[in-house]
Parts: structure tokens; C-alpha cells; sequence
């Protein structure tokens, strides 16, 4: 940044991963390393001195981390294990007692015997081969740096202290980061990696602050007190707003809040379109408080329970009785609607706790899902137990994720007629037609999807990993967020030959992706043949509203010329032409623009 | 003071092999305990109380370490440490 760029207006474009609009000043947030260190040389008498500073730094450290640690939000808890293991490497002999070592030995300060004890560390992790134990260095630089700081006294920069209202601006928000956030005050903030499912996208939707990750140089461009403009609704970040613009996007956080409020005093109400299909529209969820909010926006249902929570959040694996009191409870609330609980989606970025898994190349494509209770039968039986026995307190059905093919399928049914047995001889009562049901997000099972659709009850197309499967990117690199692309022709193929299967076999099928909440997506989806959709609670008004607004007849034979598109970008253009004729008056109110991302 | 010294093979079972949590569980046990415990692999040995000397030992499924623990606590220590190992860590597997 130049000195002619102060107070200059600029605007970025992000992902806009968590929504809302702010208006408020920077705080940039350094979590780059440390700067320059002096090494210099202690006489003989300044020795214990320099001992006792180090000693200081260190237990100041060690209140850090434990104020951290006990101030963790509850639904954070699953990552103290983090910061447990950063408490005992501070005090590990390698690292404590060789630096002590150093300073009394050669003579040397603090800072330099700490970053010569750091780099005899590093050359022991380096020969080690498994790459899972060799990234653990990273952990100890991170106690190491935290100690620096202490050191030098430029204090540990906690987020607990911010007591100004300030957007935070970071190249990345660590989760020890995301956990002291205190959002009393944190009005949103802005990092410059990640992606839509990355780690801080999942803390700031749980916080509920507006939130654009992947702005790639915001923390070059941004400096400490300027003014900013985040709009987590469309990923416009404006850095140094003129007035206008202000009053621009005071208008519309004004409108949205507005718009909001009026859309939802209506959700409640079944959502039919204009040439009158009904269309189920249930809520996506992850903790038990959020089915409440479900009911209130609206949700006809739970489309898609994620029961991984549980599993991440304490170190030990849930006993059988956790998991059904919980499932039992979503069931007894949701009645007489029906909850889907989709079968353990482990492995890859999720996982946390409980269960290590080796670090891998490519967790995306790894030992995860139904490929890992498969292996893990002892885990997978205990969840379906849970999952049978809550089955008799309301409308419960079940799906597998990431099933591949026919086989996994099989092997899965196999498991559960086990368990059903196992229940039977011991007289444990459970729904005997729980309907069973598969997730199709693995482009094979799109493929199989007309031999799949025989054997299981539903499907439910799960579009955030059909969409990096298919596309072949990863979801939380910020550099394909642009690719992220749920207008690509391939992918309305995909959904459409699914649609077709289900249809053949008379069975139901829904969308519970981020797609199914994408106002400019529902056309589309309805088009396809599309009946049932679950999502975000929040997006549900909305999107119950676009349904009211539009003919399905009239969708279906706009459709046959978005067949005739090639790329995700005509397909989105026409869309989004399509749907300000069609829903006029979303367009007049300014919400639209906010969805406009891909 | 009594000095004792026990030795005993140990083949490491878990899945994951002494990655960061099982490491951080034999330091919560050492810490349990007055004698030192020593962990060797092929020539190379690590010390028991610390989580970066156990890492860096470096230990998947499978290998066989001995365990040298050496104080007056030695015996209870050492069958602890069986359990916990034989145990896999209380893994699932």
C-alpha cells in the first residue's frame, strides 16, 4: 500500500460464507510470524536473570492457552485437545528444559536458545516419515512464537480482548482464533483464505456475524482503523467507502432486514407454486438447538441431520445412549414431521476428535463417510442402534453418505439388518418400515444412480460435494472458489439423470446442498422435476417465497433452452435474467444482487 | 531408595501408532508416576515425559518398542502402561 492509496474507496470480492451486512472499522489481526529477534550474548551474572525472564514468558503463555481453553464457546469444545497438547509442549523437555539448558550453557538469551532449541526440533521431526507426526512441528513453532511474543512483550494479540465494535481482518483465523472471538463485539470478519466450508465459514454461520473469507490480499490492503463495508450476502468487501456508498449499502442492509422480516411472518405456510405444485421444503441441520429455529422458519421437516457433531465433540466416542437420547429428542420435536439423519459423514476436513486418522493426501477422497463405518462396523453398529431405537418417537428415516456404488449399499443394509436382528432378540422396539434412504454426491453413484434406486427409499443429492467431485475441486481452496460452480452444465446433467432414476423406480428425491437454498438455483432444481429441497433454516422464507412466485410449467419449458447452454457462466446469466422476470419484485428490492456470487 | 528397573517389549497396535494423542497419553501417565520411563526403538530412545521425544520416535501400527521404566514405582507403572497400550489407546479398534 502506497501513501497516495490512504482513505482511496477500493472493493474486493470474496466468498461470502456467513451473511449480513456490516458497516464498521478494521482490526487487523498479525498472525504472521514473529519479526526479528536480537540474539545476543548474557554475562555470567545475568544468567539466572535471563532464566526467570524465560520462565515468565513461559507462564504467561501458559495462562494464555488455559484462558483460551476454558473460554471456549460449548459447541467449540471439540478442539480443546489442541490446545492441551500446546500446554504440554511448552513444558516438554525438549523444548523447556534444552532452552534453560542453552541459556545457562551457551551463554545466549531467551529468544535465541528458544529458536535453537525450535530448530533441533524441527531436524527431528524432519526425519521422520509419517507425514501426520512430521506436521506436528506446526504445533510446536505455534508455542514457540506465542512464547516470542511474550518474550519480547508485545503481549499475545487474543481476540478476547477486542472490546471495540471492529471487523477483524486476518490472512487466516486459527481455531484457537475463531473460539475467543467475542461476539459481543466482532461485528464480522474477513480473512484472506478459505473457502465456502472451510473451518472459520462454519464458526461464523454458527456465531451468526457476516462473514467473506478467500479476499487473497485483504490483509495488504486493508490498514488498522479503516473503514469497511462487508457484505456477507454477496462477498463485496469496500475498504474506505465514500458516502454514497454508505448510504448505498445502509439502504440495503435497511431493505434486506426489512425484506426479511416480511418474508417470514409468511413461512410458515406450505409453499405451492404458482401453477400449484406443492414443494416440501425442510430444514438442513447440525446441533439439537438448531431444530427449534427449523420449526420456526417454517421447515416441513429435517431433511438432513449431519450427526457428526456429537462425534466431535468430546474426545471419547459417544456411547450408545448419547446418540439416541439425542436423535429421540430432534424426532420427538419435529413430529409429526419426518427427520432424515444421514449415517456418520467422518474423515477428511471434519474430523476432530474421538478417532485419528493418518494424515491424508486427500481427505476429500479418503477413509471417510459410509467407507469408514464400513471398516468401522463396532462404530457403525452403535449409531444405528441409536438411529433404530429413536426410530419408534416420531418420523425417523435414514441415509448413507457418499455411497459409490451398489456394493457399499449392500454391505451398509447388511450392517443395518444385523442391528435390526440384534434389537429384535432383545426385544427392543423400533420402527420396522424406517424408510432408508442414500445420498448421491460421488459422480458414480449418478452414474448408477438407476440400479442404486432399487434398493434404497429415497435420494437425496447432496450438491456440495457432487459439485467438487464432479468438478474435480477442492472445496476449501480459496483459488477455485471462483470454480465452485453450481450452474455448470455438467452438474445439471448429473441432477437431472438422478431425477430420471428416482422418477423410473417410484421413488422420492430431494436437493440438500447449499444449491437447494440458492434462491437462483431453486428454478432450475424445480424445473428438473425437483419436489422436495432442504436447507439452511434461514434460507427457507426466502426461498418459500420464490416457489409461491413461480409457474413450474413455465420453468420447464424455460429449461429446455438452459439445456442448450455450455457454460456455467451463460447458464447463470440466463438465470439470472430469467428470475428478475420471473420474481420481479425480488429484484425491486434489492435482495437478489446479494445471492449473485458465482 | 529402592532403584528398580523393569524391561519390556511392546508391540504398538492402534491404528494410527503413536500419533499426537496416544504420545500425550503416555506423558499423562508418566506424570503419574516418580520413575522415568524410557522408551526404545531399534537404537534410539525417547523419554517418556516428553510428547516431542515420543513423536519423533516416530512409531506406526505395528512396530515393537521396549519400555524401560526405572524407580520405585516401576512395577505399577509398567502394567499401567500395558493397559494403556493393550488398550490401543482406547481407539475403537
Amino acid at each position: 500500500m502506497t501513501e497516495s492509496d490512504i482513505g482511496v474507496q477500493k472493493a474486493l470480492r470474496g466468498v461470502a460464507v456467513s451473511p449480513g451486512i456490516v458497516i464498521g472499522k478494521a482490526r487487523l489481526v498479525d498472525r504472521s510470524k514473529v519479526k526479528i529477534y536480537y540474539q545476543y550474548l548474557i554475562g555470567d551474572d545475568q544468567l539466572n536473570r535471563e532464566v526467570e525472564r524465560l520462565e515468565e514468558a513461559i507462564r504467561t503463555t501458559e495462562d494464555q492457552l488455559n484462558t483460551i481453553k476454558n473460554g471456549m464457546p460449548e459447541q467449540l469444545k471439540g478442539h480443546a485437545f489442541i490446545l492441551d497438547s500446546h500446554l504440554m509442549i511448552i513444558k516438554d523437555s525438549m523444548l523447556y528444559d534444552a532452552t534453560i539448558h542453552r541459556i545457562l550453557k551457551e551463554k545466549i538469551n531467551a529468544e535465541w536458545a528458544l529458536k535453537k532449541s525450535l530448530e533441533e526440533i524441527r531436524s527431528a521431526f524432519i526425519q521422520v516419515d509419517d507425514e501426520y507426526i512430521s506436521n506436528r512441528v506446526n504445533d510446536v513453532e505455534n508455542v514457540v512464537e506465542r512464547v516470542l511474543r511474550n518474550l519480547s512483550g508485545d503481549g499475545q494479540e487474543s481476540l478476547s480482548h477486542i472490546n471495540e465494535r471492529v471487523i477483524i481482518v486476518a490472512h487466516e483465523l486459527s481455531p484457537g482464533d475463531t473460539s475467543e472471538l467475542n461476539t459481543t463485539k466482532v461485528m464480522g470478519f474477513i480473512t484472506d483464505v478459505g473457502g465456502r466450508t472451510s473451518h472459520a465459514a462454519i464458526i461464523a454461520q454458527a456465531l451468526q456475524i457476516p462473514v467473506v473469507v478467500g479476499l487473497e490480499s485483504a490483509t495488504q490492503l486493508v490498514g488498522e482503523g479503516d473503514l469497511l463495508i462487508v457484505d456477507g450476502n454477496s462477498g463485496e468487501v469496500v475498504i474506505n467507502p465514500d458516502d454514497d456508498v454508505i448510504i448505498e449499502y445502509q439502504e440495503k442492509h435497511l431493505r434486506h432486514e426489512k425484506y426479511k422480516s416480511s418474508i417470514a411472518r409468511i413461512s410458515h405456510l406450505p409453499a405451492v407454486s404458482l401453477d400449484g405444485h406443492p414443494i416440501v421444503v425442510k430444514a438442513n441441520m447440525e446441533f439439537l438447538e438448531e431444530v427449534t429455529a427449523a420449526r420456526d422458519h417454517g421447515s416441513e421437516g429435517i431433511g438432513l441431520y449431519r450427526t457428526e457433531f456429537l462425534y466431535l465433540k468430546s474426545k471419547e466416542l459417544p456411547t450408545e445412549e448419547e446418540l439416541f437420547q439425542d436423535y429421540r429428542e430432534v424426532a420427538e420435536i419435529i413430529a409429526p414431521e419426518p427427520v432424515t439423519l444421514r449415517t456418520l459423514d467422518l474423515g477428511a476436513d471434519k474430523f476432530a476428535s474421538g478417532y485419528e486418522i493418518d494424515r491424508e493426501t486427500n481427505p476429500a477422497l479418503g477413509l471417510r463417510a459410509i467407507r469408514f463405518c464400513l471398516k468401522e462396523p463396532a462404530i457403525f453398529k452403535r449409531q444405528l442402534r441409536a438411529i433404530l431405537r429413536a426410530s419408534q418417537y416420531g418420523s425417523v428415516q435414514l441415509m448413507f453418505p457418499m455411497i459409490s456404488g451398489l456394493q457399499e449399499l449392500l454391505d451398509a443394509k447388511e450392517m443395518m439388518r444385523q442391528v435390526k436382528d440384534e434389537l429384535d432378540s432383545e426385544n427392543i422396539e423400533f420402527d420396522r418400515n424406517i424408510k432408508v434412504g442414500i445420498m448421491i454426491e460421488v459422480p458414480s453413484a449418478v452414474i448408477m444412480a438407476e440400479t442404486l434406486a432399487k434398493h434404497v427409499d429415497f435420494f437425496s443429492i447432496g450438491t456440495n460435494d457432487l459439485i467438487q467431485y464432479a468438478l474435480a475441486i477442492d472445496r476449501v481452496n480459496e483459488h477455485l472458489a471462483y470454480m465452485y460452480q453450481p450452474f455448470h452444465p455438467a452438474l445439471i446433467q448429473m441432477i437431472r439423470q438422478v431425477v430420471n432414476a428416482a422418477k423410473d423406480a417410484g421413488i422420492s428425491v430431494s436437493v440438500c446442498g447449499e444449491m437447494a437454498g440458492d434462491p437462483f438455483c431453486v428454478c432450475i432444481l424445480l424445473s428438473l422435476g425437483i419436489k422436495e429441497l432442504s436447507m439452511n433454516a434461514r434460507a427457507i422464507p426466502i426461498i418459500k417465497k420464490i416457489i409461491r412466485s413461480i409457474s413450474i410449467k413455465e420453468a420447464r419449458a424455460d429449461f429446455e433452452e438452459v439445456l442448450r447452454l455450455s457454460t456455467a457462466k451463460e447458464v447463470r446469466q440466463h438465470v439470472s435474467n430469467r428470475m428478475k422476470t420471473l420474481v420481479p419484485e425480488l429484484a425491486e428490492k434489492g435482495y437478489l444482487e446479494g445471492w449473485d456470487y458465482v | 531408595m529402592i532403584r528398580m528397573e523393569l524391561c519390556k517389549k511392546i508391540r504398538i497396535m492402534n491404528d494410527l501408532g503413536l500419533h499426537a494423542r496416544a504420545a500425550a497419553r503416555i506423558v499423562e501417565l508418566d506424570r503419574q508416576y516418580k520413575s522415568q520411563l524410557f522408551l526404545k526403538k531399534d537404537d534410539r530412545e525417547a523419554d517418556g515425559s516428553s510428547i516431542l521425544s515420543i513423536l519423533t520416535l516416530s512409531c506406526p501400527k505395528g512396530t515393537e518398542i521396549e519400555a524401560r521404566i526405572v524407580g520405585e514405582d516401576s512395577e505399577v507403572f509398567m502394567e499401567k502402561l500395558s493397559q494403556l497400550l493393550g488398550q490401543r489407546f482406547e481407539e475403537t479398534r
